[in-house]
């Protein structure tokens, strides 16, 4: 897809625009959830900035590398954040119209996100310790039976625009504002939430504050890095949450998105954006309240419950056409 | 056409050479000319993909019964090209990878006659030259799994469950083929011209034959208990080529026979295709994540990906049997880019797992550990095989899955209801496959190659010869160029899709270095992805080099204990345990485990064996009945042979008697 009326400068100016909103946004939204969570907790909690707080002092900090590793923990929190950036660089955030959109399609971005936890994976083994190991394991396990959820909603929102291109069906959802509401839509959501949930490592699959043996999934896999690595994977870890919570906002609810080529209505945008995604994450956070973490082995049934959903988002689609 | 004769007949010197000369020149020359003459074959049909002709050639002299027909069109140009790709980088990597029996006269000529099958099976034309090809492959392929037998004494096991399940698959197509020959001549071009007089019952007869003995060769489940054990008991280079070629013949096969000389068939066909697709994805993907073996773990992935393929092959061919051409040749070309790509990593992969048993002496992911700081080349180019069939974007998995699912994908608009459920089984079972892929192959990467030494054979590797590191390198080419640049290859592979696809009605697939479909809406441009990928990744690292903090080497963390040693890491088979566990009611593995109580106490335990092992269970509840009852059976037939010569002369007598009543 070639969008003959947009300028270069534009898309330059807006993906920037987009990866600053996340790299800073992201910190924040966790640094929200956070203080959600505490006050239904009855406690004040950190401020909301606090991840920044964390993010800053981190990259301050001096690196130290486990003698056994290898090349691959030293790329690898380059390769997360590079590979997330690019996703949140080329995904319709504020404007329908960012870099390279034509080549923003669905699966690129489910692949540059399996890029990122298999290169987390792969870097955990790198030690050879048991956490990372163990982390790994598990976190690959996880995304492994989250990867077809995942695939097929993406299927069933692809198959109802008849396109996988994002920046397409994003602008086509806000022309034809009834898809939001068909069963199809519906499902996906539901679907998509379960998948998004396990792939950012919340609860009721992962829990993010535990540094528990018996629990910890992708915190496992971080105990290795020390100063800017360990700042550069946990920006990208939160890079990934606004960016997932964003494109699961867009895809549903995408009034505010940027359609034309003015820069005041992306500046609009990027107050829609941050709205709508800081509800979710305050929806998100309430429910965590809410719920335990489900044993390792119990995760397998909530995602194919994901699964079933997305398949039969798909079937609603071919049925109800 | 000369050119492609021309490289046959420097396989054939080669092999001649491999004959006559001494042990000391013969593998440099054999390989030498081998390799010369798959240029040659990889060049005359470059031309033919490019010019879009084809081009034959005919001589009576050379086989009996109508002698030998050659043809090359795209669709078998394709394969020929991929396979003499293959075969250069497996010959160079021969060179340093020979040793003890694998320099021996036999060995070499085998193999150069096993590629020589290899290129002529997708150029014949004839049901002859095509059943002698096919026949000259499985022979070679099988003597070459047993050159090694008298150290590997599995190889015996495993020749002769491949030679038995080869002979029966080709004894199958040879029936299939006879059929089709029936009403018309033996060349393919008579069978073309009448397949419209031949009753439906007598195609769908021909099409089940044919496609029981290519998906057998393709190693589709049920058919595929051969492969796992013949892939891992071969030497290396005659593993990449069975892997990455011979494999692939089974698809060819299958496009070949239903597409192409039986004109497309009906849409059940291609139901049959793709349940056989599925059940072979899922099976291989979920045996390639509790392999511990690595050569094994990448044999079981060879089912999985050819699973795919044939998924890809059958929702084409539902979609043309339902009158959607456009759409129907998208998926194949999904389908065959596919195969091309799975082609050059399966290959790296296996050629790989040769250099790893040839520096450390073991191929199980167990007893590896580490060989990433001990054989750095290796290790990197073994990355980029693994890499690719992850399916990480800008690599050449990425680019054949996209197209294959966008086929799928675009395939789903207004159609009638039977294709849309094929369609429907084969996009879940691509996405069911996908995450367990990228298990595998972590595991396979992070176990074998990172981490501490989990054996002294691991601790005290050494990179393998340049010959062999070459020929791996030579693979990762193609890996690296279908990703990064699938314009360039994809009009070839359209205009081979054309060929196979029965109605021609090319779908616009505008290409220039990446990938734009015409009337409808997708597009990758991965070289511009990449591009991006990099700068974001060096402004980060522009950003840390300011931060002035160069990383300080220490001991890993010992979480309060003592130092961290290599028995305390995960294994391969810890590592899959997890999907182990969630997917035991499919894999149904067998876990022994024993626990010796201390003396003083019940709860103090002593030693603790456990023993976990996952069993191919089509094998046993398929084949195992059947082969027993065969043994019984000549069992309760031994007791005819006594050996007494008068018993025997007997039997003769009784025989001649009936004879005589049955003609009277």
């Amino acid at each position: 897809m070639t969008h003959v009326g947009t300028p270069l400068a534009y898309a330059i100016i807006a993906s920037i625009l987009q990866v600053a909103l996340i790299a800073l946004g992201g910190p924040l939204l966790m640094g929200l959830m956070a203080k959600v969570r505490a006050r239904a907790e009855g406690r004040v909690g950190a401020p909301i900035h606090q991840p920044l707080r964390d993010l800053r002092k981190l990259m301050g900090k001096e690196r130290l590398r486990a003698q056994h590793s290898s090349a691959v923990l030293a790329v690898a929190p380059l390769v997360v954040f590079g590979s997330t950036a690019l996703a949140v660089a080329i995904s319709p955030l504020v404007t329908t119209h960012p870099l390279l959109s034509a080549s923003a399609d669905l699966f690129v971005i489910v692949y540059l996100l399996l890029t990122g936890s298999v290169t987390m994976a792969l870097a955990g083994l790198d030690t050879g310790t048991v956490f990372g190991g163990m982390g790994s394991s598990r976190a690959i396990t996880v995304g492994a039976l989250a990867e077809p959820a995942l695939l097929v909603a993406v299927i069933a929102l692809s198959i109802q625009a008849r396109t996988s291109n994002l920046p397409a069906i994003v602008a086509d959802t806000i022309t034809h504002p009834v898809w939001t509401s068909t069963p199809t839509r519906i499902l996906a959501l539901v679907a998509l939430v379960i998948v998004v949930i396990a792939e950012t490592g919340r609860l009721p699959v992962d829990n993010p504050n535990t540094h528990l043996e018996l629990t910890m999934i992708h915190e496992a896999m971080t105990l290795e890095y020390a100063g800017s690595d360990l700042g550069l994977v946990t920006l990208g870890a939160a890079m990934r949450l606004g960016l997932l919570f964003a494109l699961l906002m867009n895809l549903f609810v995408p009034w505010g998105v940027a359609t034309g080529n003015s820069i005041p209505w992306l500046l609009a945008a990027v107050v829609f954006l941050a709205l709508k995604t800081s509800l979710l994450a305050a929806a998100v956070s309430l429910i965590e309240v809410h719920s335990a973490k489900l044993r390792l082995f119990r995760v397998p049934e909530l995602l194919a419950g994901g699964f079933v959903l997305a398949v039969l988002a798909v079937i609603t689609q071919l049925a109800t056409r | 056409m000369t050119l492609f004769l021309a490289g046959l007949g420097c396989c054939v010197l080669g092999l001649v050479a491999a004959m006559i000369l001494s042990i000391e020149r013969r593998v440099v020359v054999a390989s030498f000319a081998g390799s010369l003459g798959c240029l040659l074959t990889f060049v005359a049909a470059t031309h033919v993909l490019i010019s879009g002709r084809a081009v034959s050639f005919h001589s009576s002299l050379v086989l009996p019964l109508n002698g030998v027909s050659l043809t090359l069109d795209p669709l078998g140009a394709l394969f020929v090209a991929m396979t003499s790709f293959v075969g250069i980088a497996t010959l160079v990597y021969y060179v340093g990878y020979a040793k003890g029996e694998l320099r021996s006269r036999t060995s070499l000529s085998l193999l150069l006659l096993f590629l020589m099958s290899l290129l002529s099976v997708p150029a014949a034309s004839s049901v002859v030259t095509l059943m002698f090809a096919w026949e000259l492959m499985a022979l070679s392929s099988m003597l070459l799994i047993m050159v090694e037998q008298r150290r590997h004494v599995e190889a015996r096991t495993a020749a002769q469950w491949y030679g038995a399940m080869t002979q029966l698959g080709a004894a199958s197509i040879l029936l299939g083929l006879l059929l089709l020959s029936l009403k018309s001549g033996q060349t393919f071009a008579d069978i073309r011209a009448h397949f419209a007089l031949m009753s439906p019952t007598l195609r769908s007869f021909a099409f089940v034959l044919t496609l029981i003995g290519f998906a057998s060769k393709a190693g589709a489940v049920p058919f595929h208990v051969w492969l796992p054990k013949a892939h891992p008991e071969a030497p290396s280079p005659v593993s990449a080529l069975m892997s990455s070629a011979m494999v692939a013949m089974g698809v060819y096969g299958i496009v070949r026979v239903s597409n192409d000389l039986l004109g497309g068939g009906t849409l059940w066909w291609w139901v049959v295709v793709v349940a056989l697709g599925v059940v072979s994805a899922l099976f291989g993907a979920l045996h390639a994540v509790t392999s511990v073996d690595l050569k094994r773990l990448l044999a079981y992935s060879t089912i999985d990906i050819l699973g795919l393929v044939l998924i890809g092959v059958g929702c084409s061919g539902a979609l043309a049997a339902t009158g959607h051409p456009g759409d129907a040749h998208l998926a194949l070309i999904g389908a065959l880019l596919l195969v091309v790509s799975h082609a050059s990593f399966k290959g790296c992969l296996f050629l790989g797992a040769g250099a790893i048993e040839r520096a450390t002496g073991s191929r199980s992911l167990d007893q590896l550990g580490g060989l990433i700081r001990r054989i750095p080349m290796t290790s990197a180019l073994f990355a980029v095989g693994a890499l690719s069939i992850v399916a990480v974007p800008a690599f050449s998995g990425f680019t054949s899955e996209w197209l294959l699912l966008q086929g799928l994908l675009h395939g789903f608009v207004d159609r009638s209801s039977p294709t849309l459920i094929v369609l429907l089984v084969g996009v879940v079972a691509l996405a069911l496959t996908g995450g367990l892929t990228a298990v595998a192959f972590v595991k396979a990467f992070g176990i074998g190659f990172l981490g501490q030494a989990r054996s002294s054979g691991a601790a005290s590797a050494h990179e393998v010869p340049r010959t062999m590191q070459l020929g791996m390198g030579i693979l990762c080419i193609p890996c690296v160029a279908l990703g990064v640049a699938p314009g360039l290859v994809i009009p070839l592979v359209s205009r081979a899709a054309q060929r196979g696809s029965a109605s021609v009605v090319p779908r616009s697939l505008e290409s220039g270095i990446g990938l734009t479909l015409g009337h409808v809406r997708g597009a990758i441009e991965p070289m511009l992805l990449l591009a991006g990928f990099l700068v974001f990744v060096a402004l980060i690292s522009g950003v840390k080099s300011l931060l002035r903090r160069p990383a300080r080497k220490v001991e890993a963390w010992r979480g309060g204990g003592g130092p961290p040693t290599a028995r305390m890491q995960y294994t391969a088979t810890s590592y899959a345990e997890p999907l182990q566990r969630v997917f035991a009611d499919v894999l149904r593995p067998e876990i022994d485990v024993e626990v010796t109580h201390a003396v003083e106490s019940h709860y103090n335990e002593q030693s603790l064996s456990y023993e976990s092992r996952v069993d191919d269970a089509v094998e046993r509840l398929a084949y195992q009945p059947v082969i027993r009852a065969f043994a019984r059976v000549g069992l309760v037939a031994r007791r005819l042979q006594n050996g007494s010569v008068h018993r025997y002369l007997a039997f003769g007598f009784i025989a001649l008697l009936i004879v005589l009543v049955v003609l009277a």
